[in-house]
């Protein structure tokens, strides 16, 4: 049986952006995911904002990895092909006292690096912001803040990390773990060794650390509601419009988001159910309210879609360190925002300190650090569109009329690891606009069904349990 | 470029009358765009009967009625039909971008109708809070998954809505052997038409719920339940009057919207709330030469009153035609 080097738990934006940093390495990796894609836990459910690094505490472990992370953010955008878009925050002051409060801001945020700061007055919101509320005073101008969608950084990292040789193995959960000579992982689909072992099982990362005995650390999901509007309204901001921070949360935003819908959330409410997404009257009158305050144009009848996230929050930092009590044990836990940000320099992290607890990192002789970057039809110019076209009619195809998703994008998807409904959303946002699949479910689930063989009523939303129809009425 | 008289976009029962109306009148010059592999829109998967009992004075599916039109336009070999066409941009003055397996075509029409029907409002535009698992289906997706694919979605039904998409619906999955749980409206009266109540819901003994609403979905990977609450007249919850029931899957049937995100994007003025053009009569909009007909201007009840109105739409576009000095 194959002994890895070092095993992976968990395949959301920390684990992939890991996997991606060691493959550069001579070593034997592997990545272990309970979901049946990756990118499934909360690395999908997030406000994709690439953050500059304000807002944290001086002198935290998330602050100082979240200026890094924003800088590295760009270069690996570039190698993989996803957009990244700098598009600035301001944190706005409605009041003489929050006017006061953003020069601390302003000074906390230096003080971890953060670079290009500016207080900027009402005069130039109402030129630069002229949907912002009248009421605003000034503002704090952060013009490195950026904007991706996050699976598909996740999907996009996982497979440059696989063309280097990372092996990837999902509805693989990790139930027990051993270490002997090597860690033991018993899994859904039978045991795995490694040398090292790295837990970034998110929500579920204390669970996988009381496996080896490590359990100092609790992981209390902190649940945010957000609200996508309709992508009509792509232009109702130019940058991201953040309140002023509490002390557990950001506060309520007006978000951009790569693909042009704007978004309103998220909230901010500890609970106990590590599988509680739902969403609540109460988050959305709460959001709206928020966020109409800030750009009192957002309507209600603006929603065209909702989710909820959790924030795997453990205290009030990330929890990152080699046990030296189970020698060759790394926790990555304790996650909470702003790891999609920080991840990449996470990744770092983690390879120094694998480094310092003994394990050897040697170059490949050949890395292969770019990818080529996805098609998506919509967000083409049309003589590009046009060009696509005719070297491949599949591009005219029109399968979802909302997004404008192409039967060449689906069956890419689905050649690069797409097994689902969900995953085909993701990837292609194919579901995601205005009529929410209502046209386009019966032909995905076709396309689906017919490139992977699985019979139409075992096509799934998410995997096991999520079928979309119960009985094919043709098997009677 | 290619400049046509009259351009029409979307084949179902609105555009195919408008075609047939504006020959009828005199324009010899007509391109019908239709995205789908055939013409009839949404009445292709209404197979039950209830169609065309004004208009052709019998009782016909949904799929007979269109044929009869389609029959019509076929035998007109001034009226191109051109399926797979999938229109994607649409400016001021008329100029159309079109989506074709294996090309982009750009056309000017020097009048326009359009006739893209509405699609159905989703559990989001409603704002149901609760989980999102599988088994949550607008009423027309779930139409089409058992009607054109042979697919059950479910087995325990609760129908939120009682448009008469829901209405039927809830007659089709009982008939299929699936048990329908309840229809919930929030209003006091049907949204529907009396006829469907009383075919589809009454007869089958299944449970219509009045001034109540879902107020949650229950369900991690799949739907478990939905909660379900009585509301006061201004559409509050009363509190205490809530209720379960266990079921799998949940249908939407709480509207329709026009689907003009075409003729926004080319400036004409649109009706914030209902999604219509604004219009003070029937088919105009607010861009000279560019009409609106069928379930794009307004939704209707029957499509035996779409065919009529759009016929009258064909007439406004060869009367415009001949205005500006070109038809025929
Ligand atoms: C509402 C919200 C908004 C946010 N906004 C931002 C933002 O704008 N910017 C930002 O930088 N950050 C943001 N964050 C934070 C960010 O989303 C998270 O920090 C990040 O996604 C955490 O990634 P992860 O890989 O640690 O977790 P996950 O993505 O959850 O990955 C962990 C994976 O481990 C798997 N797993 C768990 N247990 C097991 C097991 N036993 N065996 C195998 N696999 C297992 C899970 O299925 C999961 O896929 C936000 C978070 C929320 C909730
Ligand atoms: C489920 C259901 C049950 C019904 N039952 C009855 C009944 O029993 N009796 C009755 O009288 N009426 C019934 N109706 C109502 C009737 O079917 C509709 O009023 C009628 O079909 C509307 O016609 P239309 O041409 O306006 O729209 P549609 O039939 O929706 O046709 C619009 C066409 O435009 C095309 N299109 C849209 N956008 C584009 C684009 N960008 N590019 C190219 N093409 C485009 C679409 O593909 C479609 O073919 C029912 C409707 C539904 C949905």
């Amino acid at each position: 049986m194959k002994i890895y080097d070092i095993i992976i738990i968990g395949a959301g934006v920390v684990g992939a952006s890991i996997s991606r940093e060691l493959s550069r390495y001579k070593l034997d990796i592997a990545l272990l995911e309970k979901e049946i894609e990756l990118a499934f836990g909360v690395s999908k459910s997030n406000s994709g904002i690439i953050h500059p690094g304000t807002q944290n505490p001086p002198g935290s472990l998330k602050g100082k990895l979240c200026v890094q992370g924003n800088i590295l953010t760009r270069q690996i955008s570039r190698e993989l092909g996803v957009d990244f878009k700098e598009v600035g925050e301001l944190i706005v002051a409605f009041t003489e006292e929050e006017k006061l409060r953003l020069r601390e801001l302003k000074k906390e945020a230096e003080s971890l690096g953060v670079p290009r700061l500016e207080i900027v007055d009402s005069a130039w919101l109402g030129k630069n912001e002229p949907n912002l509320s009248k009421e605003a005073l000034a503002a704090l101008y952060a013009p490195t803040a950026g904007i991706i969608s996050p699976y598909r950084l996740v999907y996009d990292l996982s497979e440059n990390a696989a063309r280097n040789g990372a092996e990837f193995f999902t509805e693989t959960e990790a139930t027990a773990i051993e270490k002997k000579e090597y860690f033991e992982i018993s899994t859904s689909k039978g045991v795995f060794r490694s040398r090292f072992l790295i837990n970034a099982a998110g929500l579920f990362a204390d669970d996988i650390s009381r496996m080896l005995g490590i359990d100092d650390f609790k992981i209390t999901p902190r649940k945010g509601q957000e609200f996508l509007l309709d992508k009509k309204k792509e232009h109702l901001t130019n940058r991201l419009i953040f309140p002023l921070p509490t002390k557990t949360s950001k506060g309520v935003l007006v978000i951009k988001t790569a693909d042009g819908n704007p978004m309103i959330g998220p909230t901010a409410e500890d609970i106990e159910d590590k599988d509680d997404l739902s969403t609540t009257d109460e988050g959305l009158k709460n959001v709206l309210t928020r966020a109409r305050k800030m750009i009192p144009l957002i309507d209600g009848s603006d929603i065209i879609a909702y989710f909820a996230g959790l924030r795997p929050a453990s205290g009030n930092d990330f929890i990152i360190r080699h046990e030296d009590k189970t020698p060759g044990f790394i926790n990555v836990a304790g996650i909470q925002s702003p790891g999609l940000t920080a991840a990449p320099a996470i990744a770092l992290m983690v390879c120094d300190l694998l480094k310092k607890s003994g394990l050897t990192l040697k170059k490949k002789l050949i890395f292969r650090s770019h990818r080529k970057k996805t098609i998506h039809l919509f967000t083409e110019p049309l003589k590009k569109a046009k060009a696509l076209i005719k070297k491949d009619p599949g591009y005219g195809d029109i399968v979802c009329r909302c997004e404008q998703v192409s039967a060449k994008e689906i069956t890419d998807a689905i050649d690069r690891g797409a097994k689902t409904m969900d995953g085909l959303k993701f990837r292609t946002r194919a579901q995601a606009g205005r009529c929410h699949g209502s046209f386009c479910t019966a032909r995905l689930m076709k396309i689906l069904s017919e490139k992977t063989g699985v019979p139409l009523k075992d096509i799934t939303k998410r995997g096991k349990g999520s079928r979309i129809v119960l009985k094919d009425r043709r098997d009677d | 470029m290619i400049e046509r008289e009259l351009v029409i976009v979307g084949a179902g029962p609105g555009g195919m009358a408008a075609a047939i109306s504006a020959y009828e009148n005199g324009v010899r010059d007509i391109l019908l765009l239709e995205r789908d592999q055939y013409p009839g829109g949404i009445l292709n998967q209404c197979i039950h009967t209830g169609f065309g009992l004004d208009y052709f004075k019998e009782i016909l599916t949904g799929p007979e009625y269109a044929e009869r039109f389609i029959k019509k336009i076929k035998a007109i070999p001034e009226i191109e039909l051109s399926l797979r066409s999938f229109v994607t941009l649409l400016t001021g003055d008329k100029l159309l971008t079109y989506f074709k397996p294996g090309r982009i075509e750009t056309v000017k029409a020097r009048c326009l109708i359009m006739a893209t029907g509405c699609r159905e409002k989703t559990r989001e535009m409603v704002h149901i809070g609760g989980t999102r698992p599988s088994g949550i289906f607008s009423a027309g997706l779930a139409q089409k998954l058992i009607n054109i694919d042979g697919l059950l979605p479910g087995e325990e039904i609760v129908i939120v809505g009682s448009g008469d998409i829901g209405l039927i619906m809830a007659r089709r999955f009982t008939l299929e052997g699936a048990k329908v749980k309840a229809v919930i409206e929030i209003q006091d009266k049907t949204r529907g038409l009396l006829r469907n109540v009383v075919q589809c819901v009454t007869d089958f003994d299944i449970p219509l719920y009045f001034n109540h609403k879902i107020v949650k979905i229950f369900g991690k990977d799949r739907v478990t339940g939905v909660s379900v609450a009585r509301v006061d007249s201004d559409m509050r919850e009363v509190t205490g009057t809530g209720f379960k029931i266990d079921c799998d899957t949940v249908l939407l049937s709480v509207g329709l919207i026009p689907e003009n995100e075409l003729i926004e994007m080319a400036g004409v003025r649109i009706d914030k709330k209902t999604n219509c053009p604004v219009s003070d009569e029937t088919n105009k909009t607010s861009v000279p030469g560019l009409f609106v007909c069928g379930n794009a201007f307004m939704v209707y009840d029957l499509a035996d009153s779409v065919s009529k109105d759009s016929e009258a739409a064909g007439r406004l576009a060869a009367e415009y035609l001949k205005k500006i000095g070109r038809a025929g």
